[in-house]
């Protein structure tokens, strides 16, 4: 939900609870106004006529309401000692509304001067407690109404004022990438909360690169560092197998170190490659180039090893690819998904390239169900059975094409089918 | 490293000669001649490329292949500029050096016209030809490369990894093993038997091969 409904949500509630709570406190404090009002007119209608009927003998003969609001009958002594002023609300029958309305109605007694007891009773007619609550309620309802579309309005157009920098601050972490060279620029602000907020994103991001460059550079020493000894020792190992005449066994030994060693330095070597691409080594050598031309040398590079795994590697060139990139970026692009086509392969299958439309496609046979996508591209990611390859072929694909800014796509059409688009 | 490419140079019977930092390697290189200087550009005192401007502003004609850690295309560019022979990007395969170290011997003496013979073999490295016993015999590029190679690193162990960076160019480090070379070989083999060559590639089991003299 949003921040501007979530604001609108709880004003509306509490909004509509405050407005119910002061409605029935004002409703009971207006009818107890109307009330007293209504019994003072009474009183003072009840002495008027007991002072008229001091002067007026047809008064106390009026025993019915009729046309007048009051009647009088006479009755016992006793009866008039016991009365009191009481006042009670009652229905009467109204002709102009044709219906039975509440009237206030006031019974009392008084003795004239002449000492006859009377019995009096005066209506004033009343306020329709229904109509009012009806009218009160719609008036509330109006209320209400344009308080919340105001509210709404007033709302939508403060968010989108005062909350406009941290809107920002989103779109920019949302385009934020370690490693990228999109920087984090946070928005002008005077609001302290999103202050506290960038000052806090930007020291998070600050530890972050620098723990990330601190990796990176470690990774990149860590490799540099291993060459040498790496290098050595194979030369070593290689100078030891020649001076000792050693038994098949023993040599095979030997074989399977140094082919372990010389699998350690391509590791090596490709995790520095790694490394120099995320450095951006390579953008100097920027250039226009053929890249048909640099698959199609590739292809017979590797024709040898295809043959030997008994795998087909067919090219359709069909239009000219020329992006502008770095040559050996390029190479390396095409030479690792093509080792990833042929690694990955069956005996007996087939590779297909296909260029044409700023596309290079690589499809190839191999295990009969779709890689996952969202693995395939990360480091050191491999399905058990190759033991043999370094994991970080694909991983490398991936890195120049992000530094390049290439699409990438791979789908599982009976083959596993690697697009790269230029 | 340095004395790996020592022990592995004296075996091919050449004459090595060490300087350990810039001002060593100065003092040597305007004192005597060599054949070919090996230069590693990060010396711990100073940078090979100025010690490579100063021999060719002296005039020598030492024959020079540089040896760098920097696989960057500018040290090459410039290194290649300045006249060096050849450049190899550090960690190498002392076969893959030997094999440059004597092609560069071999242009700088002979001028190029030259030819490599071992018992009834003949090679001519310039035109990629092969004679046995005086008959030309039939090659492709591949056969020649892994040949040439052998022999410039003749009695001597041949990695397998070596041999296919060699032959098959650098991209094919990346294949996971190098069985698939064994087709070659076999083919050269059965091409040096049927021509009565006096020469024997011998498979050293689990590493790589040797051309026995």
């Amino acid at each position: 939900m949003k921040l501007r409904n979530y604001t609108l949500l709880y004003l509306s509630v509490s909004l509509l609870i405050i407005l119910g709570i002061w409605a029935t406190l004002f409703y009971i404090n207006m009818l107890d106004e109307v009330y007293d009002s209504i019994d003072d007119g009474l009183d003072n209608y009840k002495m008027l006529i007991i002072d008229k009927a001091e002067t007026d003998s047809t008064v106390v003969h009026k025993n019915a309401f009729a046309e007048s609001n009051y009647s009088i009958r006479a009755i016992s002594r006793e009866q008039a000692l016991q009365t009191r002023d009481v006042y009670r609300d009652t229905l009467m029958y109204m002709q102009y509304e044709a219906d039975f309305e509440p009237v206030r109605l006031l019974t009392t007694a008084f003795i004239t001067s002449e000492g006859q007891p009377y019995e009096l009773k005066v209506i004033s007619s009343m306020v329709e407690e229904d109509d009012l609550i009806e009218d009160l309620l719609y008036a509330l309802l109006w209320l209400y109404l344009v308080i919340m579309v105001t509210m709404a309005i007033v709302n939508t157009l403060m968010i989108r004022r005062i909350w406009a920098p941290f809107y920002e601050t989103i779109r920019q972490l949302r385009n934020f990438k370690l490693g990228s060279r999109h920087h984090f620029v946070s928005p002008r602000t005077k609001v302290s909360e999103f202050v506290a907020l960038n000052e806090t994103i930007e020291l998070l991001l600050q530890q972050n690169l620098e723990t990330y460059n601190g990796q990176k550079q470690f990774i990149e020493n860590a490799a540099h560092e291993l060459q040498t000894p790496l290098a050595i020792s194979i030369n070593k190992l290689e100078l030891f197998a020649e001076n000792a005449s050693l038994p098949d066994a023993e040599m095979e030994q030997l074989g399977s170190v140094l082919a372990n060693l010389e699998r350690l330095t391509k590791l090596n070597k490709s995790l520095l490659l790694l490394s120099k691409i995320g450095n951006k080594q390579f953008e100097a050598a920027e250039q226009p180039i053929n890249l048909n031309e640099i698959v199609l040398r590739i292809v017979s590079d590797f024709e040898d090893f295809a043959n030997h795994r008994l795998i087909r590697i067919e090219v359709d060139d069909i239009e000219t690819i020329r992006p502008r990139m770095a040559p050996d970026l390029a190479e390396m692009l095409v030479v690792n998904l093509l080792k990833n086509a042929l690694v990955h392969n069956r005996e007996g299958g087939t590779i297909h390239v296909r260029m044409a439309q700023n596309t290079l496609e690589i499809s190839n046979t191999g295990v009969p169900e779709a890689l996952d996508t969202d693995k395939i591209f990360t480091r050191f990611y491999k399905n058990a059975q190759s033991s043999q390859t370094t994991g970080l072929g694909l991983a490398i694909v991936k890195a120049i094409a992000d530094a390049c800014y290439l699409r990438i796509d791979y789908a599982f059409e009976e083959k596993h089918v690697f697009s790269v688009y230029f | 490293m340095r004395d790996n490419i020592c022990a592995s140079l004296a075996k091919e019977g050449f004459r090595v000669e060490v300087a350990e930092n810039f001002d060593a390697a100065m003092d040597k290189v305007l004192l005597y001649d060599y054949d070919c200087i090996l230069l590693d550009i990060m010396l711990p005192d100073g940078s090979g490329l100025d010690i490579l401007q100063l021999l060719k502003k002296e005039g020598k004609s030492d024959s020079v292949i540089i040896l760098s850690a920097k696989d960057s295309l500018d040290d090459k560019i410039t290194g290649l500029d300045l006249g060096a022979d050849d450049y190899l990007t550090k960690p190498f395969h002392m076969a893959e050096l030997n094999s440059r170290l004597k092609s560069v011997i071999r242009r700088r003496s002979f001028g190029g016209k030259n030819e490599i013979r071992l018992n009834n073999l003949t090679i001519f490295p310039e035109e990629h030809s092969v004679q046995i016993a005086g008959e030309t015999i039939d090659l492709n590029r591949k056969e020649f490369d892994i040949l040439n190679y052998l022999v410039a690193n003749k009695n001597r162990l041949v990695n397998r990894g070596s041999m296919a960076e060699h032959v098959w160019g650098d991209n094919i480090d990346s294949a996971d093993n190098f069985d698939f070379i064994y087709s070659q070989i076999k083919n050269l083999r059965k091409k040096l038997r049927d021509n009565n060559a006096d020469i024997e590639i011998r498979s050293i089991y689990g590493i790589g091969y040797k051309l026995l003299v």
